[in-house]
């Protein structure tokens, strides 16, 4: 109860009924809504989860991660490789795939802060480190190479290796979600928290009064990287394939980015409102695109939405989103 | 290690130099932006491919070699620069790093999938005549196009230095990177200035597609491809430094080219990604970068 009691700490009532009541609408919510929107809906949980997780390392612990695909990518093929060569669930397999993004997100975290890389910099060497696994992956037989990995599709139900329809991947999407959630508001409310909002802020004045920057750093990256992975597994058993092109790609890891920058950075309801915004955006441009016989004038739209969010929100929609609606508290 | 081997090895080098020029032309205009700014311009690679696809224009409708609209397309990007700077940049200097990333990638999104609706999907290249001549200098085969092309970014990289160490305006830019509040305080306008170099790097990178589409033919995929190209040479050399991007272009060039012999073509920028890696962690001012402290 204390640990509930702490993680609720100085949120208003309000916030946390209306919490509440939109984690019981997402529960049945597969009830109501018909296949489509569904879809729609397990999309904005992916961004905002996979967003909630990149969030640690930039939002809270200020290091730019472009390469954050490399985590994904390793996740979803440690796991569909232990499925697909020897057999091994996912279950199972998820932990080999959290351990080995871990172990990638030690050395490109390790690397980085160690020679001090911040900035561009330490963005360029996630891309760099990305880009290079990419180029390996197309090159390894064991992962299918550039040809790709193919998980089977039978159409049966088996909770067992998460195979299954699209009900069964809501849910666990929507459960990762959920922990992320709590597990950022619980980070965020420590001291770890702390100290990361410090070496954020101004790492030079946060060193000098005794935190330990490289080890803060160290534990965001590594938790950004973990969380990241159960991303990938779920994205390569939702989707049942998997190709280097894609999985590695900068567009994975500029995909992940772009919720929590569109929503807010360092904030908690910055990467869910970011993922619906975007998602909303994205989808109406498709059915836009469609309606004016030009398909590819939804990316156009796309970008220009991206324009005008950033220069007109900088800081993200939801700080001015959460002034409008009266829950300033929150704004942090 | 045979005669032949070490022939076919130099050639590969000086394929890797010839192209490497374009490559350290287009690494230019990038590092020519941050070194004043301090923006990193992601759209590098897009507007790169916008180029490319202009000179493709002007030669399959109009019947202009690409050698020959180049200093109108330059002229286009120095006006499309200075506007676009003017217009959306402004605000964004000095501000975090992830908004600028974010703004830059909306103009990215924009220009690369504006290619694609205009030309469409299919690769875009460029019959020229010259296109089987050669040189010949001992055993060694120069490719004509090729040699024309890298001429071409010799002579634009040497008026960008004429520009820069000759000229009252490139005089006031290198102050306004130095120093941006002495700069201020002796009375240059430097909004201007700022608008002014974003122009010149776009010229530069506009001039580099002109010449690049001489040598391979155009995709808007390549757009991403060239933008974490112009990156990696930027980075080995040192970024903000112009010798630096033009080294860091060769150098690339030739291991782009010597990796394609020893090693599969398309391990080649595995290659460059490492050698990017080794050069971040080692000397991450870059090999001609001047350390920061």
């Amino acid at each position: 109860m204390t640990f509930a009691r702490r993680l609720v700490g100085n949120a208003a009532p309000r916030t946390v009924w209306l919490l509440a009541a939109l984690l019981a609408l997402l529960l049945i919510a597969p009830a109501i809504l018909g296949k489509y929107w569904l879809s729609v809906l397990i999309l904005i949980l992916y961004f905002a989860y996979v967003g909630q997780a990149w969030n640690i390392l930039m939002g809270f612990a200020g290091q730019l991660s472009l390469g954050h695909a490399l985590y994904a990518g390793l996740g979803g093929y440690v796991a569909a490789g232990l499925f697909f060569h020897y057999g091994i669930g996912p279950w199972a397999g998820v932990f080999a795939a959290v351990a080995a993004a871990a172990l990638a997100g030690t050395i490109v975290g390790y690397l980085g802060f160690r020679f001090s890389l911040a900035g561009v910099y330490f963005a360029l060497l996630t891309i760099a480190f990305s880009e290079f696994t990419r180029l390996a992956f197309d090159h390894w037989e064991w992962a299918g190479g550039a040809g790709g990995l193919f998980l089977k599709v039978d159409g049966g139900s088996d909770i067992v290796n998460l195979r299954g329809g699209s009900l069964l991947f809501y849910y666990v999407i929507l459960a990762l979600a959920a922990f992320a959630f709590i597990l950022c508001r619980a980070l965020l409310e420590s001291r770890l928290g702390r100290y990361w909002l410090a070496i954020r802020e101004d790492a030079e004045a946060a060193q000098a009064v005794g935190v330990p920057v490289l080890r803060c750093k160290m534990i965001a990256i590594v938790i950004s990287a973990a969380l990241t992975a159960l991303a990938g597994v779920w994205n390569a058993f939702y989707y049942n394939n998997l190709f280097p092109e894609t999985a590695f790609a900068m567009g994975r890891s500029i995909e992940i980015t772009l919720a929590p920058i569109i929503g807010g950075l360092g904030t908690l309801f910055g990467p869910v409102v970011g993922a619906v915004v975007l998602t909303g955006l994205g989808e109406a441009f498709t059915d836009l695109g469609e309606a004016l016989g030009m398909p590819g004038i939804k990316q156009i739209f796309y970008g220009l939405a991206l324009l005008v969010i950033v220069m007109y929100r900088p800081a993200g929609v939801w700080p001015w989103l959460a002034g409008k609606l009266g829950l300033g508290e929150l704004r942090k | 290690m045979t005669a032949d081997f070490l022939l076919s090895l130099a050639q590969a080098v000086t394929k890797g130099l010839l192209t490497g020029m374009v490559y350290g032309l287009m690494a230019l205009g990038l590092s020519v932006i941050f070194g004043v700014m301090r923006v990193v311009n992601f759209a590098h690679g897009e507007m790169m491919v916008v180029g490319m696809y202009l000179a493709w224009m002007g030669f399959e409708y109009l019947g202009v070699s690409p050698l020959l609209s180049l200093p109108f397309i330059a002229a286009l990007f120095f006006v499309a620069g200075y506007a676009l700077q003017r217009g959306l940049i402004s605000p964004f200097i000095g501000r975090p790093e992830h908004q600028q990333f974010l703004l830059l990638l909306a103009v990215a999104i924009l220009l690369v999938n504006g290619a694609l609706a205009i030309a469409g999907p299919d690769s875009r290249g460029v019959q020229l005549d010259s296109q089987f001549d050669s040189y010949e200098l001992g055993p060694i085969v120069f490719d004509a196009v090729r040699l024309h092309a890298a001429l071409a970014a010799i002579a634009i990289a040497a008026l960008l230095w004429l520009f820069f160490t000759r000229t009252r305006t490139g005089k006031s830019i290198r102050a306004a990177a130095d120093n941006h509040m002495g700069a201020l305080v002796v009375g240059l306008d430097v909004r201007r200035l700022y608008a002014f170099t974003f122009g010149v790097g776009a010229a530069c990178v506009g001039a580099a597609g002109a010449l690049m589409i001489t040598i391979i033919p155009v995709t808007p995929f390549l757009a991403g491809e060239y933008t974490l190209l112009a990156f990696v040479i930027v980075i080995v050399g040192g970024l903000g430094s112009m010798t630096g991007a033009l080294m860091g272009g060769l150098l690339i060039g030739v291991s782009e080219a010597v990796a394609g012999l020893l090693l599969q073509p398309s391990l080649k920028s595995m290659f460059s990604f490492g050698l990017l890696i080794l050069v971040l962690l080692l000397r991450p001012q870059g090999l001609f970068g001047k350390s920061s402290s």
